[in-house]
């Protein structure tokens, strides 16, 4: 009875492994660096997220390290730029994300790294050298098992050819809709209230004789009372600049196929 | 008097909200029909950019395999087809991408020869310069086949608008016609035989 209870739970605990979701069909994680493969440490996991975290706040280049169990049923490469396609790595408009893949040896024999760039990092980041970086400066240190090393050497490198692209700024000063939402609104409110003081002071300046404008200002000036509403509009701002610990999300940028790997 | 200025006013609305929803669904289906023609573009360029590698790579290859002349010919052939075969984006219909594809997949099946024949000379396959080149290619055929994909998402979305009810009466009248796909590469719908 035992024995069948423990073979039916370990039944039950081998499909709720298998029959978990393929990465690219879950919605995306806000974090740079996603250790499925479990191959970093809490501390090395934490210091690479820390530092590109910090590099997307500086350049807006979004770098997503990810380490894998299982690619689908998909190439290496096809898995990855599909990902970062999927999941839109980068800004929207600059497409400058970067996916960095690592399946290691251990799961099936086999071990596979995939360098990733967006449209906008093609040219800064081209396959000859996403290839170099693969071969010559992650796969050496995987093959002795020292995950972290490589990934870091690896993410050390992308910073260096991508650091020039973009800066943070420049993102910024396209963002027009962030600035425009609150115009309008102000806009539509200072709108309605003109028009219903304008209502009012019609009736009012037919009912009492006088003109238009001179009951419109008479009316006016009676209303003071709210006057102490628009303080609240200057309140924003305090969200920023909360020393830059915590990453905010994909930005919707766009993956052509670009990039290279390799297996070992 | 009054009754019929209503009826004059609700006619002259009804009006006005016709003429605004053919403009409105005339001028999304002109950005949609710009969509898929510069995603045709798009897909242009990949196959140009895999073009443009291929001097350098029968250059390097036959550095090391000058006597597989007939396959590298095989190559050179097939990219003066496939680079002199320019399709028109604004006439793409079914016989157009058709010509197009099969002059790309002749360079296809040509460079993919060439990749079995260097199989035989390591000296070559050890080669930086070669690697490079390999690394680009591939990931030039991966842009080829996510482009590809690109268009034919552009391509569906602009179908769905024009073909729904009403928008297929003013798709009618100013002419926007289905466009059409690319389909999967000749011969890949059947499944390779594997000998031993």
């Amino acid at each position: 009875m035992k024995n069948s209870l423990f073979l039916f739970l370990a039944i039950l605990l081998h499909f709720s492994v298998k029959s978990q979701e393929c990465l690219l069909n879950q919605a995306p994680k806000k974090d740079l660096v996603q250790d499925y493969a479990n191959i970093l440490s809490d501390e090395e996991e934490e210091y690479l997220r820390q530092k590109l975290t910090a590099f997307n706040d500086t350049t807006s280049t979004q770098i997503l390290v990810v380490t894998v169990t299982d690619l689908c049923g998909y190439d290496k490469s096809e898995f990855t730029y599909t990902l970062g396609e999927k999941w839109g790595v980068g800004q929207k408009g600059k497409n400058n994300g970067i996916v960095m893949m690592v399946k290691p040896k251990e799961i099936d024999g086999r071990g596979d790294a995939f360098i990733a760039p967006g449209y906008g990092l093609e040219g800064v980041l081209p396959d000859a050298i996403a290839k170099r970086i693969v071969d010559k400066d992650m796969i050496p240190y995987f093959k002795q098992k020292e995950y972290y090393y490589g990934i870091h050497q690896g993410v050390n490198l992308i910073m260096g050819f991508t650091s020039g692209e973009f800066s943070a700024d420049e993102y910024a000063k396209t963002d027009w809709a962030s600035f425009l939402i609150p115009f309008a609104l102000i806009v539509v409110v200072l709108l309605i209230t003109f028009l219903s003081a304008a209502k009012k002071a019609k009736s009012y300046s037919v009912g009492h004789n006088i003109p238009f404008w001179t009951a419109f200002t008479l009316i006016n000036s009676m209303g003071k009372s709210h006057g102490g509403s628009w303080g609240s509009f200057t309140s924003r701002g305090g969200s920023f600049g909360g020393g830059g610990s915590s990453f905010g999300g994909f930005g919707g940028g766009s993956f052509g196929g670009g990039g290279a790997g390799g297996s070992w | 008097m009054n009754k019929s200025w209503i009826i004059l006013g609700v006619v002259g609305l009804l009006i006005l909200f016709l003429v605004f929803s053919v403009v409105g669904s005339y001028n999304s289906m002109v950005t949609k029909d710009e969509a898929v023609s510069g995603q045709w573009s798009q897909v242009e360029n990949v196959y140009q950019r895999r073009a443009d590698l291929i001097p350098n790579l029968v250059n390097t290859v036959k550095g090391y395999a000058a006597h597989e002349k007939e396959t590298l010919e095989g190559v050179v052939n097939a990219r003066a087809k496939a680079t002199s075969t320019s399709i028109d984006a604004s006439k793409l219909d079914a016989e157009a991408i058709k010509k197009f594809t099969a002059a790309q997949d002749g360079l296809s099946s040509a460079l993919s020869k060439l990749m079995v024949v260097v199989e035989k000379y390591p000296d070559l396959k050890a080669n930086q310069n070669f690697l490079e080149l390999q690394a680009q290619l591939e990931g030039t055929e991966n842009r080829i086949t996510v482009e590809r994909q690109k268009f034919n998402e552009a391509a569906k979305d602009y179908n769905t608008f024009i073909r729904k009810f009403p928008r297929n009466i003013w798709a009618g009248m100013f002419g926007f016609d289905k466009k059409d796909y690319f389909e999967a590469a000749q011969g890949s719908e059947k499944v390779p035989t594997v000998q031993f």
